[in-house]
C-alpha cells in the first residue's frame, strides 16, 4: 500500500476544484436541505407524529418529533456523502474527464480520490449542518420540542463530517466498481434505501425485535445513535461502540475505495 | 543528455501489447514527431512520457529522471495538451487556467497574469468569461494548448494539436509551436497531417502496431523511402496494364483508388514513356512528400 503515501496537499487541491464549483451556485445547492428537513417535520413530525403515543429511547419517554429530528441530521449525513460520491464523483471521473485532466499535474489519483472523499464529507458536513440549524430555528420559533439545547449538540457538524468521510468512502467504492452510471441505482435500493428506512431514523431499532442486532450493521445506524444521543445531551456506552465503529469504518472503507479507483482509472 | 530516452519500452494492456520494444532519444530543443495509422500506439508512447499511463517494462527517463520512481516531480516540468478534450466544464473559460494553475502549486496572483497572458498568446482573450461549453471545438483545442503551457513547462507533449481546426487555427498552432521552440521548449507532437509533420517536425517517427517503421529528418525519410518524385495517374478503368508497365520499368507502384502512385528516381522520362503508352491518360509528375513516405510504409488500405 506504498501508493497510499502518495496523498498529500494535493487532495486539498481537489478538494478546493469541488468547493469552488459548489460555492459559484452555492444558493441552489443550499436550498433543497433548507426544504426537505421543514417537509419532513411538518409531514411524519406532526403530521404521523400527533399519532404516536408513548414512545420510549434509551429508557425515557420521547415525543415523536423530538426522537425524529436527530434522524433527519443522520439521514443527510448519509446522502451528502453518498451523493456526491457516487454520481457527483462518477460524472467527474467518466464524463467531464476532470481525474484525467487532475493526474497529468503533480496531483496524484490517490489526492483525487482522497480529495473526493473529503468533499463529499464537507457535503455531509455542510447538509446536516444546515438541517440542524433548520430545526433549531423550528426549535426556537414553532416547534419548542425540537430545540437542542445539550451542549454536546455543538459537536454534532464534527461528527457530521466523520460519518461522512465513512458514507463517501463507501459511496466511491461502488464508483469504482459500477459499469455505468444507471448501476448506482443498485447501491442506492439496495443499501442507501434500506439504511433510511431501518436505519435508527424514524423508529427505535428496538422496534425491530428479533432483527434489531442487525440493524447495527448498517453505518447509518451508527451515525443515528451518535447524533441523537448528541443532541439530546445523552452519554451511553452505546455511543463509545458507535463512535469506534465509524473511526474503523472510515479507515476500513478508505483503503479499498483507493485501491480500487486506482485499479479502475490507472491504464 | 536527452530530454526523453526510452529503451526497449513496451505497454501491454492485458494481454494486448501496445507499445512493442521501442527505443528513442529526445533532444533538448527539438520538435519530435509521433506519426503513424490510428492504433498505432502514439497516444499510448505519449501518455508514459507523461508519467500517467504505468510503463510494463523497458526503461523510460524523462528529463534525466526515472519515470517509474519519480513521475511527480517530472509532471510538475512538463505540459501535456491530450488528445481527448478534458477541460473543465465546472468553470469559465479564464477558471479553467486558473484552477490548472493551481494543481501546479502556482500563486493565485502569479497564475491570474499567466492565465491572461496564455489566453492573449493563442488569441481567446475575448473569450476569458465564456463558458467551455460556448467554445468550437478550434478553440477547446487551443485552450487545452494554452492550460499546457500553464507551468511554463521544458518539456510539452501535444496529443493531435490541431485535429479539427480550421486553417487560420492550425497556422496559428504552428506558429507558436515554433515559438516554444526558438525559446527552447523541447516538444513532442503527434499529428495525423503530413504537412504539419513536414513542416513542424525536426525529427519524426513512424509507428504502426506498437513499432516504429522509420525514424529521422522528414527530408531524409522521403528521400530514402520514396526519392525525390512521384509520377501521379488517374486511372478510373481498373483491369488495363498500367500498373503492371510502370513496374516493368522499374518504379514502386501504389494504388488507391483511381489513382495511381509510382515512384522513381527518373519520373519524367517514365512520364514520357507513359505517355506514349497511354496516350490519353491523365499523369502529372510532382515532387514526393511526407504523406507518399506515410502512404508506402503504412499501406492504403484504411485500418479501424
Ligand atoms: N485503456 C486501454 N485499454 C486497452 N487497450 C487500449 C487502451 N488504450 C489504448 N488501447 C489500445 O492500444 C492501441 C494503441 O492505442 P493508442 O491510443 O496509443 O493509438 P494512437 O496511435 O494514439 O491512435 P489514434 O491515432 O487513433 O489516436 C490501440 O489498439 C488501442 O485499442
Ligand atoms: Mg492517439
Amino acid at each position: 500500500m506504498s501508493w497510499l503515501s502518495n496523498i498529500d496537499y494535493g487532495a486539498v487541491l481537489v478538494w478546493r476544484r469541488n468547493a469552488d464549483v459548489f460555492f459559484k451556485t452555492w444558493k441552489t445547492n443550499f436550498l433543497p436541505s433548507i426544504l426537505e428537513p421543514l417537509l419532513y417535520l411538518v409531514a411524519m413530525g406532526a403530521g404521523l407524529g400527533g399519532l404516536i403515543v408513548g414512545l420510549k429511547y434509551a429508557g425515557q419517554d420521547i415525543g415523536y418529533v423530538r426522537f425524529l429530528a436527530p434522524g433527519l441530521v443522520a439521514i443527510s449525513i448519509m446522502y451528502g456523502g453518498f451523493f456526491e460520491c457516487t454520481y457527483g464523483s462518477f460524472v467527474r471521473m467518466h464524463y467531464q474527464k476532470t481525474f484525467d485532466a487532475i493526474v497529468a499535474t503533480p496531483v496524484s489519483l490517490e489526492d483525487v480520490i482522497a480529495g473526493e472523499i473529503l468533499w463529499g464529507a464537507s457535503k455531509s458536513f455542510l447538509n446536516s449542518t444546515i438541517v440542524l440549524l433548520v430545526i433549531q430555528v423550528m426549535g426556537l420559533t414553532f416547534v419548542p420540542e425540537v430545540l437542542f439545547a445539550a451542549p454536546t449538540a455543538l459537536a454534532v457538524p464534527a461528527l457530521a463530517f466523520l460519518g461522512g468521510l465513512m458514507f463517501s468512502a463507501i459511496a466511491m467504492i461502488f464508483t469504482a466498481l459500477v459499469p455505468n452510471i444507471d448501476s448506482f441505482n443498485y447501491p442506492f435500493y439496495l443499501l442507501v434505501t434500506p439504511m433510511f428506512l431501518l436505519g435508527g431514523t424514524f423508529f427505535p431499532i428496538s422496534q425491530l425485535g428479533a432483527a434489531e442486532p442487525l440493524a447495527y450493521i448498517f453505518p447509518l445506524t451508527h451515525v443515528s445513535i451518535l447524533v441523537r444521543d448528541m443532541s439530546l445531551g445523552l452519554v451511553r456506552w452505546v455511543d463509545l461502540a458507535s463512535f469506534i465503529y465509524v473511526l474503523a469504518a472510515v479507515v476500513v472503507t478508505f483503503i479499498p475505495a483507493v485501491y480500487l479507483m486506482r485499479k479502475r482509472l490507472i491504464k | 543528455m536527452p530530454v526523453v530516452s526510452a529503451r526497449k519500452l513496451v505497454k501491454r494492456y492485458d494481454g494486448f501489447l501496445a507499445v512493442d520494444h521501442i527505443d528513442f532519444d529526445i533532444e533538448e530543443g527539438e520538435i519530435f514527431g509521433f506519426l503513424g495509422p490510428n492504433g498505432a500506439g502514439k497516444s499510448t508512447t505519449m501518455r508514459m512520457v507523461q508519467g500517467v499511463s504505468p510503463v510494463t517494462s523497458g526503461k523510460l527517463e524523462v528529463l534525466g529522471m526515472d519515470i517509474t520512481r519519480r513521475s511527480k516531480e517530472i509532471k510538475a516540468l512538463i505540459g501535456v495538451a491530450p488528445q481527448e478534450d478534458n477541460l473543465d466544464p465546472d468553470f469559465p473559460v479564464v477558471r479553467n487556467l486558473t484552477t490548472y494553475a493551481r494543481y501546479f502549486r502556482i500563486p493565485a496572483e502569479e497564475a491570474e497574469k499567466r492565465a491572461r497572458r496564455l489566453l492573449e498568446f493563442m488569441q481567446l482573450e475575448e473569450k476569458a468569461d465564456a463558458e467551455i461549453e460556448e467554445l468550437s471545438g478550434g478553440m477547446k483545442r487551443r485552450l487545452i494548448v494554452a492550460r499546457a503551457l500553464i507551468n511554463e513547462p521544458r518539456l510539452l507533449i501535444l496529443d493531435e494539436p490541431t485535429t479539427g481546426l480550421d486553417p487560420q487555427a492550425r497556422h496559428l498552432i504552428w506558429e507558436r509551436v515554433r515559438e516554444l521552440k526558438r525559446n527552447g521548449a523541447t516538444i513532442i507532437l503527434s499529428t495525423h497531417y503530413m504537412d504539419e509533420a513536414e513542416q513542424l517536425c525536426d525529427r519524426l517517427v513512424i509507428m504502426e502496431n506498437g513499432r516504429f517503421l522509420v525514424e529521422g529528418r522528414p527530408k531524409d525519410l522521403i528521400q530514402q523511402v520514396v526519392g525525390p518524385c512521384v509520377l501521379e495517374i488517374i486511372d478510373p478503368e481498373e483491369g488495363r496494364d498500367i500498373e503492371s508497365y510502370l513496374v516493368s520499368v522499374g518504379a514502386q507502384v501504389e494504388r488507391s483508388a483511381y489513382r495511381i502512385y509510382a515512384y522513381s528516381k527518373q519520373c519524367q522520362t517514365i512520364q514520357s514513356g507513359f505517355r506514349e503508352r497511354f496516350p490519353d491518360t491523365y499523369s502529372t509528375v510532382r515532387s514526393a512528400t511526407l504523406e507518399d513516405v506515410f502512404l508506402r510504409l503504412t499501406g492504403r488500405r484504411l485500418r479501424e
